[in-house]
């Protein structure tokens, strides 16, 4: 375990400029930072999202002509794995006032919320309750609490900057305005915020923010929100019913195209059922699972964007899916660590990252998608990379986690990065000795469908929130505004389709008429129908033996 | 060396991918035999073997609990555990994932909960059937004390017992293992919660922002950032005055008109 012996040898280099690197350092002397101009430059020539080929037109559908990302385009550019001509929707197997498709962080909060309005909810699953990216979010909550030095005025300038100011406005003020409510909802509920003893809670900076206004839980403040709310889910069992292992895969209407309902697949029995609901709120979360541009992911397994289709389908258009977010330094090396998140916060606390030679090539501190696109450029056009062991072709450059025991003390890497120094020992690897080796990974669905600040779409009876969702974060979301995200548009969605409910009399006959005319514009665009969405699993499985399994028949990755 | 391992059924060398890679170990996967690369999890070993994993497989990342796994080593009688996707595979292992384990929990009303002992008691009366084994603890792959929260939560030192488990992923091993049939990690989710709600002083500079935000103070300021032009709006954002890294929590901005 721990470094093969030639990665031993070239860490070797990195030691020989490591002390002239310090040095340097604690003079105050840093990295020349790009820029404006430059960093126009990088972005667009080495930035995933700017390169050939990485978009594509949509040529079918609302948002038609519209560039998005090839994965996702093909996804949309995909037949249902429902035939409107066979599908029997006389037979109903569930019926509830609130279907919510998605059990993370945004679909339990807004089971919560519309619960509290009086409905009966359905939370359909794809893996266990909680399996999500909330649970994985490591930093933070943002949410300007502190009246003697900021205001959602604040933190509406900080997020519109980070999203280049593309953001929608209205969807910002509501974010900014419902977050102190948000987190003082999830203090009651009994999610345990670092605090003072007075009850005064912990707050830092994140990368692009004005005042320190993230609140966090540990370096696990999404597991601790996610544990919260499922928790209190199982306590309201008489009125919020969970099936796991049970995506939706296609959404139902009623003759008056007002959503009604979706089909269910058990991924365990491989059954189809249907679900009758006077509202449907969407909260699948991300696509990090569909590897844009081939890029590893720090997303969990179920993110392969079934909303998105699912819901443009249903004629709700899309924004922003044209920008992927790329996390600067996702771990390459231990294999078994792979896309693994290391935290913006070890290049706060000063450690370079550093070329083959052991030089440096950018300032650590850039925004999350120069810092990307300048590691990009390091190993593919200067040639400077460092080549992953047993992995042909892949390179990555070195994060400089000792500089920072050098820096600020001995035992400050264990200190403060408990979770990685732990994980990272657990390979053989003591990385407040050696370096970590990155390479940016894929880490959040920027864009998504098209919503009210109440979390309404254009289509009755059709609700969404969270990642889904685009428009919010505009071009790049800050850290901090995800958790943020599926909380304030989980309880908004949630309280807005309960609401919703009470005044709709009654379903009429179910349809998928939306899905004939879809796969009719398939057809029309002549595009081939032999592409089936949405993906609900990635494909990990051993082509090898996919090869001897002679008598399987596969629907897209699934038996 | 077992016998198991010795008289195994193999595949012909030609047919297996053995052929090829030297860097094969074999693991049993519920007994049964599979060459799979040495450096592989064993999450990623199942997908090597031709697994489409559904059941035991989440973040992938080590929080979530999603794939709890035990094994043994041939001729050993200890019970190893760990995360399938944290855990590399080791050769001769014997192991199976561990996806669902049924555990007791209590459905309760969190805002009539006092933290104190009866309440534990009352919700889960097996707590006093520990009997001090400590195999949770033995068993736990995110290295938690787990019998001490016990014992805390026990003496009704709740505060004592979210601490404690604060970093649990609620895997449930512990509870597969426990010969008093305790569900440890309800009881702990339960702990944390009380303490979260009933034990720390509620942040009152979350009430105070609240209650501004309800008074309308922020509708006119922040309507003027919503009628801006994008020169007006960038201007604001870089003139924005910065908290320093290192001001202490009472800093103030030097403009409070917009706070």
């Amino acid at each position: 375990m721990g470094y093969t012996v030639e990665l031993m040898d070239l860490i070797k280099r990195v030691e020989k400029t490591r002390p002239e690197r310090v040095m340097k350092k604690k003079a105050g002397q840093e990295f020349p930072a790009l820029t404006l101009d430059q960093r126009r430059d990088r972005l667009e020539k080495y930035h995933p999202d700017f390169r050939a080929g990485a978009l594509r037109e949509l040529r079918i559908g609302p948002s038609r002509g519209i560039s998005v990302a090839q994965e996702i385009a093909d996804t949309f550019e995909a037949r249902s794995r429902v035939d409107p001509d066979q599908i029997d929707l006389n037979e109903v197997h569930y019926e509830t006032d609130v279907l919510v498709i998605g059990g993370g962080g945004a679909g339990t909060a807004a089971a919560l919320l519309a619960q509290e309005e009086g409905s009966r909810v359905i939370i359909a699953t794809k893996l266990r309750h909680g399996d999500a990216n909330t649970m994985m979010a490591e930093g933070g909550m943002q949410a300007a609490t502190k009246s003697w030095k900021d205001s959602p005025y604040y933190h509406f300038l900080d997020v519109m900057g980070g999203g280049h100011f593309e953001n929608d406005p209205e969807l910002v003020r509501t974010m900014v305005t419902e977050a102190p409510k948000a987190i003082a909802w999830l203090e009651k509920l009994g999610c345990m915020f670092n605090k003072w003893p007075d009850g005064k809670m912990f707050t830092l900076h994140g990368a692009g923010t004005c005042r320190k206004r993230m609140h966090y839980a540990g370096d696990m403040t999404g597991a601790e929100i996610m544990r919260t709310l499922r928790d209190e889910a199982r306590n309201r069992v008489k009125d919020i019913g969970v099936l796991e292992f049970s995506p939706a895969v296609e959404l139902l209407t009623d003759e008056k195209g007002r959503c009604s309902g979706a089909v269910l697949y058990n991924l365990e029995t491989e059954e189809y059922f249907i679900v009758k609901a006077k509202a449907v709120i969407m909260a699948t979360g991300g696509s990090g699972r569909l590897h844009m541009s081939g890029f590893m992911t720090t997303n969990h397994y179920g993110a392969t964007g079934d909303g998105l289709v699912m819901g443009y389908r249903l004629g709700v258009g899309v924004r922003f899916l044209h920008a992927t977010q790329y996390h600067p330094t996702g771990a390459v090396f231990p294999e078994q660590a792979e896309g693994l998140l290391i935290t913006e916060k070890v290049r706060g606390a000063g450690a370079n990252l550093v070329n083959i030679d052991g030089d440096q090539f950018v300032f650590e501190r850039e925004p999350r998608d120069i810092e990307s696109a300048s590691i990009i450029r390091e190993c593919e056009k200067v040639g400077k990379g460092v080549p992953v062991p047993g992995q042909v072709g892949r390179f990555g450059v070195w994060l400089d986690s000792p500089m920072i025991d050098m820096l600020e003390g001995e035992g400050t890497v264990e200190r403060e990065f408990p979770a990685k120094f732990i994980l990272f020992k657990r390979y053989g690897i003591d990385i407040s000795k050696l370096p970590m080796l990155i390479y940016p990974t894929l880490h959040y669905q920027n864009g998504g469908l098209a919503y009210e600040p109440d979390g309404s779409t254009k289509v009755e009876g059709f609700f969404v929130a969270g990642e889904v969702g685009g428009g919010v974060h505009g071009a790049n979301r800050l850290m901090g505004n995800s958790l943020l995200d599926i909380t304030v548009f989980g309880r908004l969605a949630g309280q807005t389709a309960g609401k919703f409910v009470k005044d709709r009399t009654g379903i009429g006959t179910l349809s998928v008429d939306h899905v004939r005319r879809y796969h009719k514009e398939l057809e029309e665009a002549e595009i081939g129908l032999d592409r089936v969405s949405p993906m609900v699993l990635p494909d990990y499985g051993n082509p090898e033996v996919r090869k001897r399994q002679w008598t399987s028949h596969y629907v897209g990755t699934l038996r | 060396m077992s016998a198991m391992v010795q008289g195994a059924v193999q595949q012909t060398e030609s047919s297996s991918e053995a052929a090829v890679r030297t860097d094969l170990v074999p693991i049993f996967i519920m007994g049964k035999r599979y060459m799979v690369p040495s450096t592989l999890t064993i999450q990623k070993a199942f997908e090597y073997a031709g697994y489409q994993l559904i059941r035991g497989c989440g973040c992938r990342g080590g929080i979530c609990g999603a794939c709890a796994t035990v094994y043994r080593m041939p001729g050993s009688s200890k019970i190893s555990v760990g995360l399938a996707c944290q855990t590399v595979v080791l050769p001769n292992m014997y192991l199976t994932m561990v996806p669902f384990f049924p555990a007791n929990r209590a459905v309760y009303d969190l805002e009539e909960l006092k933290p104190e002992a009866q309440t534990l008691m009352k919700y889960y009366p097996e707590l006093a059937k520990c009997m001090g084994c400590n195999t949770c603890t033995k068993s736990c792959p995110m290295e938690i004390p787990v019998m001490e929260y016990v014992s805390a939560a026990l003496r009704g030192d709740v505060e004592k017992a979210a601490e404690i488990s604060m970093s649990c992923v609620m895997c449930g091993i512990c509870a597969s293992r426990c010969p008093a049939e305790l569900g440890q990690y309800n009881i702990a989710i339960m702990c944390r919660r009380i303490t979260g709600r009933h034990i720390w002083p509620q942040a009152q500079h979350v009430v105070e922002m609240v209650a501004k935000i309800d008074s309308h103070r922020y509708d006119k300021p922040l309507e003027q950032l919503m009628k801006a032009d994008l020169e007006t709006l960038r201007k604001l954002y870089v003139e924005r005055q910065m908290e320093p890294h290192t001001a202490p929590e009472d800093w103030t901005p030097d403009d409070k008109s917009m706070i």
